[in-house]
């Protein structure tokens, strides 16, 4: 992309770079961490953590007028043997270990969910099959709570669907039991008017590795929010993330690693593509490496690609650090408009025009779609990515 | 036989909020088989005469006419132009990220024949073709132009025009940024199409150099947007010898 801008900050190596005085991601959020909704203020819109979001359009999630009504989402969850799912009541130890909520919507639904869903894989188990989670809107609206948790040296593959029309809050924790593996595809393919607010929370063990895989096509506003953290060294967090966000959606992807142990990993990949009037893509990646976390080896990169006017990016990354003593850490952010260069060259070869930006787009995410290693969650990947681009030729 | 019919074409491009003409009644005609070089000074518009003829949307035709075999290129569409038979090799080919080569000669194959070819056939046939250019195999699996090397893009050009076998073959500065080793391959690739008589070219280019390996039937002079002398090889030997000089001072008061 001829006309992308590359931004890389802070890419170092360890012992030269510059140490911040004080951590400001902390700060930077209008109130501190809490499962009460009644310690947030109800957001005005100019708040740090909520200044891209479009309040209006959170049908209530964010000023308590949002009420569940029943069977508003169904949550079906399909387990291979000897992975236990259960429902259980807010008093269960299980939950919020993870993670606190961190803005009011995320403390919103922990305040008002009924029955959280806790799904544990036993230490030392391997899945051969994924567990399958459908999250399936019926034009309700809910408040949800998971918990994925892996036992010690557990290997486990998760895909959660998200579909149908549902004003959504939740949070989702993912507690990684030491060296345990867990990847976990959440595919928010809501129908156009959905609201879907989430908060991920990962807790890393020690030798355990991570790898989340956010697909983010459908909604109308949707707005995830995944964090990790570390339990133990020697941890691993791959987080990536592909949109393609339409006309009038709003898609928001906020990230915050947290590298609270040292001798941790990370790295955040996002990619999107953005079509047609009001199309609007957040995505704020904030990586904190305390003063503890020697040894960090840290990179996070947002991509976009504008195939048309009217669409419009607000990429953020962040890093802070608090120590020198590390291994890497860099990030890089581009947005590049769709470059007419490269459809000339393609049609100069016979390629017509619709079939050259489909190359062209198939490309950008390819790299990424290929880092997935589940070879059908990338061909539906690919395929919906070739339905969205038909749907804008159309 | 097919037959490039350029007549009294101009060519303009907005440039710093102004029109600027940059072809000047071009006037050439190019048949099956035969080479014509068309030499000329660095901004006289030899570059403009190729990106207009495959279509560019940066520039704008103000008067006369293109066809292709009577029919109007002028009217067609940039990857009509190229279905239609014309293959312009590109001095400054684009990187296309995530596209692979092979992937990317395939469907460029599959629209030129208008259908897709035979997988084993078409396997072997890019096989041979990139080994005749000295192209190592990992090449079809490195991503379109990304990280070439100025010979690489080159060659990959040419390796396009082996496969697709156009009609009318514009080769822009084609030679521009090789050394002696990689002219020649590349020189090679293009005589091994003109050998087989089916294709015009069209040969762009501000050296001599290459008319060593590729020798042009017809050598034309550019000079201030149309061509300003017409000759035979010998043409090109008299530039070599006395440089542009003449005729951008000739063009400029003309």
């Amino acid at each position: 992309m001829a006309e992308a801008q590359n931004i890389p900050v802070g890419s170092t190596t360890a012992g030269s770079i510059a140490v911040a005085a004080e951590s400001t991601v902390a700060t930077r959020m209008s109130a501190p961490p809490s499962f009460d909704v009644a310690d947030f203020p109800v957001p005005h819109g100019r708040e740090e953590e909520w200044r891209f979001t479009p309040l209006e359009r959170l049908r209530g999630l964010h000023d308590g007028t949002a009420v569940a009504n029943g069977d508003g989402v169904k949550v079906d969850v399909q387990a291979p043997q000897g992975v236990t799912v259960e429902a259980v009541g807010r008093d269960d130890a299980r939950l919020g270990k993870a993670g606190t909520p961190a803005d009011r919507v995320a403390a919103q639904a922990y305040s008002a969910f009924e029955k959280a869903s806790v799904v544990t894989v036993p230490k030392e188990t391997v899945l051969t099959e994924p567990i399958r989670i459908s999250v399936h809107g019926e034009g309700g609206t809910a408040f949800g709570h998971q918990v994925i948790e892996l036992g010690a040296f557990a290997e486990a593959v998760v895909v959660i669907d998200h579909t149908g029309d549902a004003v959504l809050a939740a949070n989702v924790d993912y507690v990684l039991g030491d060296g345990a593996k867990l990847t976990v595809v959440s595919v928010q393919d809501w129908d156009d008017k959905a609201v879907h607010v989430a908060q991920h929370n990962a807790l890393i063990g020690r030798d355990a590795s991570f790898k989340s895989v956010v697909v983010t096509f459908g909604g109308d506003v949707v707005r995830l929010h995944p964090r990790v953290q570390y339990a133990g060294p020697g941890g691993e967090a791959e987080l990536f993330g592909l949109y393609f966000t339409d006309q009038g959606q709003h898609q928001e992807h906020r990230l915050l690693v947290d590298h609270n142990v040292p001798h941790c990993k990370s790295n955040v990949v996002y990619k999107g593509a953005l079509q047609g009037d009001d199309a609007h893509a957040v995505w704020i990646g904030d990586v904190l490496i305390e003063a503890k976390a020697e040894g960090t080896d840290t990179y996070e990169m947002n991509r976009n690609l504008v195939l048309t006017d009217g669409a419009r990016v607000d990429s953020v990354p962040n890093l802070e650090i608090e120590t020198g003593e590390i291994v890497g850490a860099g990030h890089a952010s581009a947005t590049g408009r769709f470059d007419d260069e490269q459809l000339f060259y393609l049609m100069a070869r016979g390629i017509p025009e619709h079939e050259a930006r489909r190359l062209v787009v198939r490309g950008f995410f390819a790299e990424l779609v290929q880092q997935i290693g589940l070879p059908d969650i990338e061909e539906r990947l690919i395929a919906k990515i070739e339905e969205e681009l038909e749907a804008a030729v159309a | 036989m097919a037959t490039l019919e350029i007549r009294d074409l101009h060519v303009t491009v907005e440039a710093d909020n102004a029109t600027k003409e940059i072809l000047k009644g071009v006037d050439l005609t190019v048949k099956q088989g035969e080479t014509h070089a068309i030499m000329g000074p660095n901004g006289s518009g030899k570059s403009t005469l190729a990106y207009s003829l495959a279509g560019h949307p940066k520039y704008t035709i103000t008067s006369g006419t293109v066809t292709l075999d009577g029919e109007d290129v002028l009217e067609m569409s940039v990857d009509e132009r190229a279905r239609a038979g014309l293959f312009l090799a590109m001095q400054y080919p684009v990187e296309v990220p995530g596209v692979s080569v092979s992937n990317f000669l395939r469907t460029s194959a599959t629209a030129i024949r208008g259908e897709a070819p035979k997988l084993r056939t078409w396997v072997k046939e890019v096989k041979e073709a990139m080994q005749r250019l000295n192209m190592d195999p990992s090449f079809a699996e490195r991503n379109v132009n990304e990280g070439f090397s100025g010979g690489e893009k080159k060659r990959h050009e040419i390796l396009q025009l082996e496969l697709l076998k156009p009609k009318m073959a514009i080769l822009d500065e084609t030679d521009s940024g090789l050394d002696v080793d990689a002219l020649r391959v590349v020189s090679e690739g293009v005589n091994r199409v003109r050998e087989t008589g089916e294709v015009g070219t069209l040969l762009i280019t501000h050296y001599t150099r290459i008319l060593r390996y590729i020798k042009p039937d017809h050598v034309h002079v550019f000079s201030g947007g149309r061509i300003v002398e017409s000759g035979g090889a010998e043409l090109a030997d008299k530039l070599e010898n006395e440089g542009y000089e003449g005729y951008t001072k000739g063009g400029a008061s003309a």
